[in-house]
């Protein structure tokens, strides 16, 4: 079954005049997003755990529940829960309460964390990042098998025979890889799903990191799980104007986050390839987004797309615009070229 | 020009790939067993040896480290002597006021000839290498030549910008990283620095 979401890391929203407005403003209008995106027959919601002023949904379980309060189909998760600087008894609780309060509709993402900022707010040394995100992993695989969990490692107080509560009907798990082959065996050997974050440079290099999953999936002796795939993109009536309103903000949070992170500072010649047939941005009008996502969920086998919306300075009614495109027109047209 | 990567993460396979498809014997190696890294290998760099970082090193003309920096301290530096050694590695955040990683790995593997370079390509702009720009640092000058000779090969274009100490222009903070450009565009920058 091909299905198709949208996430958001909640960047703060601005006005009409370009104004940011607050979080509290911010986090309301994510959840009118998630109640549009579930209007508009979108199967997925997801929200990305980050935790700076620009992005302060750092409590994305809080914000799903709210959702699905006002929902009855949508599917809605993380995207990611940054697990290695979390704890997974209490993850699974809460995703767990999340799949009670929504009828069934959670799912989790886990992720190592490329943006890093939980580490040091949490406590964790970023030395650590491969055994803290291996560790946590097996001890969630442990939570999500049910019953009481026994368990032994470094990064948290051991578990004997434990309950681990609330027990809730199983729900999907994913984890999401930036470039680390070793994450994408690891999600084959404990049966997750493989979500596949391109943010950068051809979605088609990513095609090598299917094949190993589906061939460790069939090593490990699981059962076909899907690929699904996590971009960033806009969608306006044409290219030109979706390019346009992208542009200024894309420029502004990429030079800010390349400090941090080492991101070369974009220039016209480089955005101009990363939204073109070669790039990772879904932007541009329901067609070239729609015909840009078939291509790729082709190239890497994939069954899931979620479209990550949204990026700093961006209006609230411009998300509103692009969820409802997204889900109207561009999905459509993405299941039209898929047959 | 046998190549050994040390390294099968984010970094490691896409060079390992690129010198394979460059016609070169390539062995690669991850922390521990070969075995680990097998699967890996067979999909993200088909061609290349897993083999274990002191047999990858004893064969190679030429090694790559592709490791976290904070695996650097592990590798046993006896096998490096005599080795060209690339270092493709960052400190991750930036440190305050580092050394270059260059110059400490240099001061570590004692008996390396050790060139700095394809730290500051991130690996989404290695694939295809599109001849860019990539800068390379080193005090050892016939290392840098067989390092450059090593990147035309996989389809860089190497621009030099100076001794090992000189490295630092291609680390974290500088504005040459993450830069992926043609040599013109490149040398704008390394103008600007010089």
């Amino acid at each position: 079954m091909t299905t198709f979401g949208l996430d958001t890391f909640g960047d703060v929203t601005h006005d009409a005049e370009g104004r940011p407005l607050t979080h509290a403003q911010t986090i309301r209008d994510v959840v009118e997003e998630g109640v549009l995106a579930d209007e508009v027959g979108l199967d997925f919601f997801g929200i990305g755990e980050h935790h700076t002023p620009d992005m302060p949904l750092s409590a994305a379980d809080v914000v799903l529940a709210a959702i699905a309060a006002r929902t009855s189909r949508i599917r809605l998760g993380s995207a990611v829960t940054v697990l290695s600087s979390d704890d997974p008894v209490r993850v699974f609780q809460r995703f767990s309460t999340l799949n009670a309060v929504s009828d069934g509709r959670a799912e989790v993402i886990l992720g190592r964390g490329s943006s890093v900022d939980s580490f040091p707010l949490f406590g964790y040394d970023l030395a650590d990042y491969e055994d803290l995100f291996e560790e946590k992993t097996h001890l969630f695989a442990e939570l999500l098998k049910g019953g009481p969990v026994t368990w032994q490692g470094k990064t948290r107080a051991s578990l004997h025979e434990q309950d681990v509560v609330p027990f809730t009907e199983p729900f999907p798990t994913w984890i999401g890889v930036g470039g680390s082959p070793q994450s994408v065996v690891r999600a084959a050997s404990y049966g997750f799903s493989l979500m596949l974050a391109i943010i950068g440079g051809h979605p088609g290099r990513f095609a090598p990191f299917s094949e190993l999953y589906l061939h460790a999936l069939e090593k490990f002796g699981r059962s076909p799980l899907p690929i699904g795939i996590h971009s960033p993109g806009h969608v306006a009536p044409t290219d030109e104007q979706a390019r346009e309103e992208f542009w200024p903000h894309y420029l502004d949070v990429i030079t800010r986050l390349g400090k941090t992170r080492g991101f070369a500072t974009p220039t016209p010649e480089s955005y101009a390839h990363e939204v073109g047939p070669h790039g990772a941005l879904f932007v541009g009008s329901p067609e070239t987004v729609a015909e840009k996502m078939a291509r790729t969920m082709k190239t890497l086998k994939a069954s899931r797309f979620d479209l990550k919306y949204g990026i700093g300075g961006l209006s609230h009614g411009s998300l509103m615009r692009t969820i409802e495109l997204y889900g109207t027109e561009v999905v459509p047209r993405v299941r039209e070229l898929l047959v | 020009m046998r190549i050994a990567v040390l390294g099968a993460g984010h970094v490691g396979p896409v060079l390992a790939r690129l010198a394979v498809a460059a016609g070169c014997p390539v062995a690669i190696a991850g922390s521990g067993d070969p075995a680990r890294i097998a699967m890996i290998t067979e999909f993200l760099a088909p061609g290349a040896v897993p083999l274990s970082a002191s047999d990858a090193v004893a064969d190679a003309d030429l090694v790559v480290l592709a490791i976290p920096w904070h695996r650097f301290g592990m590798l046993e530096p006896g096998m490096f002597t005599g080795k060209i050694v690339i270092d493709a590695m960052n400190h991750w955040p930036p440190a305050a006021a580092p050394l270059g990683t260059s110059e400490e790995v240099a001061s570590r593997l004692v008996g390396a000839r050790v060139v700095k370079t394809l730290n500051h390509i991130a690996c989404q702009d290695m694939e295809p290498p599109d001849g860019r720009a990539v800068g390379l640092a080193g005090d050892d000058a016939a290392a840098v030549e067989a390092v450059s000779e090593f990147l035309r090969r996989i389809g860089f274009e190497p621009v030099p910008v100076g001794s090992l100490a000189a490295g630092r222009l291609l680390e974290p903070g500088s504005p040459l990283f993450g830069v992926a450009v043609a040599r013109p565009e490149f040398e704008k920058f390394t103008k600007e620095l010089a």
